[in-house]
This record gives structure tokens, sequence and C-alpha cells, in this order.
């Protein structure tokens, strides 16, 4: 399969055929990277990456490191004249990448947070101390309050595969390895 | 008038003075805020939206859901869950598989998503529900001679046709709101440019996300702006926190500049102290200036 159908087929499902679709229409102008933040300061270019994509370079594109410095700030997508929805086809192609495993051990260890405790950024005595302070229940009514519902999220992400995605060992709550 | 507030991560776990200071000036506007109870991360829509789509988007379906449960419409003080939940709910009300897709996974837990609620930023509550007017009639303490730069963070705008909130190259609505409240408003370089620490940037490359953050900090400094202020938990998490970063672990050289949230600039206009909003909580201290609003 060429990786552009891969990019349509993986992506496509949740956020539209016809919006993942709008790769193929790219005319190389360039106005991504003119406009991009990040390209301004590291080494992302994101006329060449989707046009590493277009070129079928699917080792290439899915390896790189530049794949990961896009902020996502949607710059791309609101600027291109063909309508190209950059952002989210990066987004896909990330998807992919991750299933390949070339996911950080710090995503994800920020996954795993997920996993453990609901949240990325889980609550700590300093902040426990700060809400007190402030008059707010000391830790807040999310996933940290109802172990009910931190059973809820840690069943659907072993529905949805996320927990083999990222290689977490549910026998040690932690990350595999 | 009563909103289901998602507090997400970082407000309520590092940032709890955004918290505090959005359910006291709600609370002057006889805005009730309900808990959404069993919340979880939103989940963040350049982080997790990068690694599964689908996990992604059910996590936001459940959130959504335990917020529809409450019976009323949701509001948040962070960029990154309007971006996912915003979205997550433009989707799902936009194509009925993804529903039926998200619904069996949720059943288990006995939660089901209907599409029955909108999801809206505290900002755009208090612009567009609560109304200028009403804002300035509750101005005790005009922050006259307070320079303000705006950073509005790239997910409450865009992508905009999805957002609605007008032009994403010259919005008006927070400098707006930032008006009504005496202080002023002030442009500077790169005004709309990410705070560097979405889509995974800051978790993967500490310091280069930071690079953003520098150029914002030196960009408000150089037009002699009393503070940046953000409507985004994470933004404010990058500015703040990054500037402690940037000076101890990568060596840069620079003035520092307070970091506000909205709600925090509008209660000390609104005649709270700087202890009731959590101001002082911050890595980088306020000013003098600041402090004897």
């Amino acid at each position: 399969m060429e990786f552009v159908d891969e990019i349509i087929e993986t992506g496509g499902p949740i956020l539209g055929t016809e919006h993942i679709e709008s790769l193929r229409v790219c005319m190389q102008c360039g106005k991504c990277t003119g406009g991009c933040p990040s390209g301004r300061l590291t080494a992302i270019r994101t006329r060449k990456l989707v046009l590493e994509a277009l070129l079928n370079m699917r080792d290439e594109v899915l390896s790189s490191d530049e794949l990961w410095l896009c902020t996502t700030c949607y710059t791309c997508y609101e600027r291109c004249p063909r309508n190209v929805k950059v952002t989210d086809i990066t987004r896909t192609i990330r998807n992919i990448a991750a299933k390949e495993g070339y996911l950080a051990l710090s995503h994800r260890m920020a996954s795993s947070y997920v996993v453990k405790t609901g949240h990325a950024v889980p609550i700590n005595d300093a902040n426990k101390e700060n809400r007190k302070k402030l008059g707010l229940p000391e830790v807040p009514p999310t996933t940290h309050t109802y172990k009910e519902a931190l059973q809820g999220i840690q069943s659907l992400v072993k529905k949805t595969g996320f927990d083999e995605l990222i290689g977490f060992d549910w026998e040690t709550m932690n990350l595999k390895e | 008038m009563k909103y289901a507030y998602f507090l997400g991560c970082i407000t309520p776990n590092r940032y709890a003075g955004i918290e505090a200071s959005t359910r006291k000036v709600f609370k002057e506007f006889d805005i009730e805020c309900v808990e959404v109870p069993g919340a979880s991360c939103c989940p963040a829509p350049g982080v997790f939206g990068s690694f599964d789509l689908k996990t992604w988007l059910t996590i936001a379906a459940r959130n959504l859901a335990i917020a529809e449960e409450q019976e009323c419409d949701m509001t948040l003080t962070c960029n990154g869950c309007y971006g996912t939940l915003q979205e997550a709910n433009h989707l799902l009300q936009e194509n009925p598989h993804l529903v039926e897709m998200v619904n069996e996974i949720l059943a288990e837990e006995g939660h089901q998503y209907k599409g029955t609620i909108q999801v809206k930023h505290c900002v755009e509550i208090l612009h567009n529900v609560v109304g200028l007017d009403t804002i300035k009639e509750h101005i005790k303490k005009p922050l006259d001679g307070i320079k303000v730069a705006v950073h509005y963070g790239c997910h409450f705008l865009k992508p905009s046709e999805v957002r609605g909130q007008g032009s994403s190259e010259r919005p008006r609505l927070v400098d707006e709101l930032v008006d009504a409240t005496g202080a002023e408003s002030v442009d500077y370089k790169d005004k709309i440019v990410c705070c560097g620490a979405g889509g995974g940037v800051r978790t993967r490359d500490l310091e280069k996300s930071l690079l953003f953050t520098l150029d914002k900090v030196n960009n408000a400094n150089a037009v002699g702006a009393d503070c940046i202020l953000d409507i985004c938990a994470f933004c404010h998490l990058q500015m703040d926190v990054g500037q402690t970063e940037l000076r101890d672990k990568f060596g840069k050289e620079f003035e520092n500049i307070p970091i506000l949230f909205y709600t925090q600039l509008l209660g000390l206009a609104m005649g709270f102290t700087p202890d009731e909003l959590g101001i002082n909580m911050h890595q980088i201290p306020m000013s003098d200036k600041i402090l004897q609003i």
C-alpha cells in the first residue's frame, strides 16, 4: 500500500476521509514552512514532511525527529492555500509512527500517568497544600477522588489497546522494560 | 446560569489559583460552577491525539458524557482541554458512526455520549454571555496604567473553521476583556505565536519548546508590558515554570515577566486580593506594580 493511502486509512475514520485526503492536493508552495513557528527555531520543515509522505518515503518520515517538533499550533492548516489539513495529517502520521514503535520514552511516561492516575499531570503534595490555602478541596473531584472513575479509564484504555501501544505493564503498573 | 467546570490536569493539579479565581469571578456574575465528577485528562489534543486518535476521542467522549449528565454546558480554563473537547464534541455531533464507536466502549462504565451540550471556554462566557458592560460595572479597582501582553494560545483560535472564534490572525476577544478592566492591551511582536508547549514538544524536547517561550518573554518585555496574560493553564505553566527552567537549566539571560490568567487579572480589578487569586503561588513573582493594584 502507498504511504498516502495508509495515512488516509488511519486518520480518515476519526477525522474524516476527505479531510485527510487533502494531502493529495499539496502543490509544494511552502507557505506551511514559511509560517511555522517551530520551523524558525528547529529543524522541522513542514513542506518537506508532506513531500516525503507523497513520495512514499514511509521509513524516512516515520523515523524522523522533525515529525515530533510540531507544536500543533495550526498556523499551516489555517494558511494553506489549497486547504491541506496539515496539522491533522501530522497527527495522523504520528499515530502510525507510534504503532511502529517510535514513541519517545518521555511520551510513553506521560501516557502512563493517564493510565495510572487518569491525569497526564497528577496532583502532588505541594499543590494539595495550595488548594487547601485557596479554600478548594485538597484533592480535585476528578479520577483523583473517584476510584471507580479511574477504573473506568483503565478499562477504556485496555479496550482501545492504548496500554499495549505505550507498553504498559499492569502487574507492575509501570512501563515495560 | 450554570456550567459544568471541566478541570483537566494542569488547572487543579498545578495552578489552583486559576481554578479559584475562575470560581470566584463566576460567582460574582451569578454563574454556578457544577462539578464533572470523575473527569480525567481531556486528553491533550496534540499529545494523545498524536499517539492514538481512537483513544483520544473515546476519553474525550467520556468527559463530555459526564458533563452531559450534569445537564448544562461545559466550561474550562485550558486551551488544550478546549481544543480536545470542543473538537471531539464537533466530530461526534457530525458523525453518528463515531458516537456508536465511543458508546460501545463507554457502556461498560455506564456512560453514554448523547451530544446534548456545548463546550465554552471561560473567556467566551465572560465576553459573550456576561458581556463587557456587566464586567465594567463590577470593576472596583480599575487597572489604569497596567500594560498587558495578551497571549491567546493556539487551540482557542485554531482551527478557526471548528472553533468559530473569528479571525485567527487578528483576534480581539481577549483584548476587549483586558481593556474592560481598565488595563491596556499592548501590541507586541509575534503576539499570536505559540508558547511552545503543545504537540508533545514540551514533554519530548524541553529545550526547543522553551525557545518559543524565550521569544515570547523578550517580545513582551520589549514593549514594556507589566505581564503576559493567558487564557490557558498549559501556556501558563510553560511561560511561568518555563522562565525558571530557561534560567536554571539552560543558562539563558532575560528579564522576568509575571504571568497572569485572565480571571486572575479580572479578579484583581474586581477587588479580590492576590492571595485569594493564588497569584503569589506562581514561580515568577508579581511586580510591586501589580501587587499594589
